[in-house]
């Protein structure tokens, strides 16, 4: 937004605004709202259930977390006026890819999880040199990308190990930094205290009597939050933010007034392939192993969370902030419906319902406050 | 402003109207979870759906199903937290993969919750995650008593049908197999997907490609049944040597009409009900069987079909 050389009131072809209208003026507005009426909804409908207390907060809070981790690579990239479907493959891949060369390779941890980073940021540079050479449409590129990783998922392990899932990667990252960047929790002090003064459930039996259940923050949880703070601060604060929303709101526009869309979109692949890889990463440290259907249908996942939080399919037009919290939408919703008890095979009728309601209840907002049709 | 009000009040009733109704009734009794690994779109887990209902119904306890919905064990070990963040009597869950779900189980009974595994796993390893028992059919074994029986009825060469190639435990059935017979599995275990289209049209192919081979072993009706549409299409229905593992409608028409020559049933059922009726019984009178039960293996030929044909696909 740039700002008019007059200020506006005393010019009569600029209308004036309230300053309310204008702190509403968001796209991630009806996402604030939705937040709102789902926490609302499930107080009343499973305040008894555990959903809030700390376990089931810790629970709901780290699904969302890994919906947030992809939705905000998916995001960053819808804006850009692209898609990726591979999001899903590249993470049973990525997976793959660090138990395959800590595991059967032998490699110290932080080589596989450097290089899998690696290959898999090529993968997401591929991905945009494909859609930017060809202009074919990126949901037909990224599709077929999405059947060739999950393809080499399965077969590379099967041929090497004669098995689809690769475990042993605990013990293989053993007191390595870099894996406890992804695997390990903090403000562990903090939980045991409240914890000892009886604020949160401890363990009754077993081991661990008298831990607390929730003994810290999963990195996991840690990696959203950072994540979506810089995807933030990229997007609205700098001037490589307003190329991701020229490049997507109009490409040929952008490209008249020197901005490189090229380039941007090819890094947007890039960053959303990056956040595919963090998530495969914390998965496989917190599970221990690696399995090649780890990740299916997990880019519609992101795509939904995404569109919740305001953004427009179109691209041009979208907000991190709403993405997180169409992430936290997602998550409370899947979790609640099962802390609701709601029959499983009717599970997700609801949880489709409810999407489509913030979906729908987002535009609707949205359209009553900026007055497009 | 107060349209948008009024639209969100409405929109909060009509998401909540469904759900409230669709919640379970707070039933007096103990409450348990049966967690599964299974995507929706494997059909064999309504016999433990059935029979984990079943068992509520004459016990008078509240049960519940859940799943993954496309099976990702990484959604499973989070549904585990959530099912003992819920705080029931007792989980009744599978141990697909033992990394994944090892941690999630553990805590859950270190949170005093009572953990029967059942269907995948092996009885070490429910030992070892502090289970009460391991009630399944042992893979490994089971296979290799198919191996035994195909070698005795001549079967020297044979193709594995596996659609779920990412579940290990599933895997040792054919590993078995191949060593009951005496042979090594190599290049013979397929991987077909879960789609029956692709399923049939990978066999037809498989079979067209290697015509020797003598026999084809399905993991379960959901690559079986496509697998008879396959041998009826190229004609080697009943020619071939054909056996499957778990039981479903058509796989007893099959076995009565002699294409297939034997199923081997793991009971499922067993696997969901009785550990309902075990936990429930611990629960209430402190009672408890001293080791693991073995659902399985049973082979289901020609003869005794009546009460397996009667129920198949709803209680077997």
């Amino acid at each position: 937004m740039s700002d008019p050389v007059q200020s506006g009131s005393d010019d009569e072809r600029v209308k004036s605004t309230s300053p309310l209208r204008k702190a509403l003026l968001r796209p991630e507005l009806g996402a604030i709202f939705g937040t709102m009426v789902v926490f609302a909804m499930f107080a009343l409908l499973a305040s008894d259930s555990g959903m809030f207390s700390a376990a089931g907060i810790l629970n709901w809070s780290t699904v969302s977390a890994q919906f947030a981790i992809i939705a905000v690579g998916a995001c960053l990239l819808m804006i850009a006026g692209e898609f990726d479907l591979s999001i899903g493959s590249m993470i049973g891949f990525a997976g793959m890819s660090i138990a395959l060369l800590a595991v059967t390779f032998g490699w110290p941890m932080w080589a596989a999880i450097l290089v899998t980073f690696g290959v898999c940021l090529a993968i997401g540079a591929l991905n945009g040199f494909i859609v930017v050479k060809t202009g074919l449409p990126s949901f037909i590129v990224t599709l077929a990308l999405l059947f060739i990783l999950r393809g080499f998922t399965i077969f590379v392990p099967q041929t090497l190990e004669r098995k689809t899932i690769i475990g042993g990667i605990r013990e293989a990252a053993e007191g390595d930094w870099v894996a406890s960047l992804f695997g390990g929790k903090i403000l562990q002090p903090l939980f045991s205290w409240m914890g000892d003064n009886g604020w949160i459930e401890v363990y009754d039996r077993g081991i661990n009597a008298g831990k607390p259940i929730v003994d810290g923050i999963p990195a996991l949880v840690v990696w959203a939050l950072v994540l979506i703070v810089f995807a933030h601060v990229l997007l609205t604060r700098t001037r490589f933010g307003n190329w991701i929303f020229a490049s997507g709101g109009d490409a040929r526009a952008a490209s008249y007034v020197g901005v490189p869309v090229n380039r941007v979109k090819i890094l947007m692949f890039v960053f959303t392939a990056f956040c595919a890889t963090v998530l495969a990463t914390c998965q496989v440290m917190e599970f221990g192993s690696a399995g090649a259907d780890r990740g299916v249908l997990k880019e519609f996942e992101a795509i939904i969370s995404v569109v919740i939080g305001g953004a427009l399919l179109t691209g041009g037009y979208g907000s991190i902030i709403g993405a997180g919290l169409g992430a936290l939408i997602f998550g409370v919703v899947q979790q609640g419906l099962f802390f609701a008890g709601v029959e499983s095979s009717l599970f997700r009728v609801f949880l489709g319902l409810i999407l489509l309601l913030a979906v729908v209840l987002n535009t609707y907002i949205r359209r009553l406050i900026t007055g497009e049709r | 402003m107060k349209s948008m009000f009024k639209a969100l009040a409405l929109t909060a009733l009509v998401a909540v109207a469904p759900l409230a109704s669709a919640t379970v009734a707070q039933a007096e009794g103990e409450k348990y979870i049966l967690v599964s690994h299974a995507p929706d779109s494997d059909s064999w887990w309504n016999t433990i759906k059935n029979g984990v209902a079943l068992a509520g119904e004459q016990m008078g306890v509240e049960v519940e199903y859940r799943n993954p919905p496309t099976g990702d064990l990484g959604d499973m070990a989070r549904i585990i937290d959530q099912a003992a963040a819920s705080g029931p009597n007792g989980i009744i869950t599978t141990l697909a993969d033992y990394d994944v779900l090892s941690g999630p189980i553990r805590a859950a009974v270190d949170q005093g919750i009572n953990v029967i595994i059942i269907n995948s796993g092996s009885a070490e390893q429910a030992r070892e995650v502090g289970a009460m028992m391991f009630v399944g059919q042992p893979e490994y074994d089971a296979g290799y008593a198919a191996g035994l029986r195909a070698k005795g009825d001549g079967v020297e060469s044979f193709v594995c049908v596996n659609h779920v190639i990412s579940n290990a435990a599933v895997a040792e059935r054919c590993r078995g197999f191949a060593d009951g017979l005496g042979i090594d599995l190599g290049e013979s275990m397929i991987d077909v997907g879960q789609d029956p289209a692709e399923i049939k049209n990978r066999v037809m192919a498989y079979l067209s490609a290697n015509p020797d081979v003598d026999a084809i072993i399905t993991l379960g009706p959901t690559s079986a049944d496509p697998t008879i549409l396959a041998l009826e299409e190229n004609g080697m229905a009943g020619e071939i040597y054909f056996g499957t593992f778990d039981l479903g409608t058509e796989i007893v028409n099959a076995i009565k009409s002699g294409v297939i020559e034997w199923g081997i049933d793991q009971q499922p059922f067993l696997q969901a009900y009785l550990p309902v009726v075990i936990m429930t019984n611990y629960d209430r009178y402190g009672v408890l069987p001293g080791n693991n039960i073995n659902s399985g293996p049973g082979f289901v030929t020609k003869d005794g079909l009546e009460m397996v044909e009667k129920y198949a696909g709803e209680y077997r």
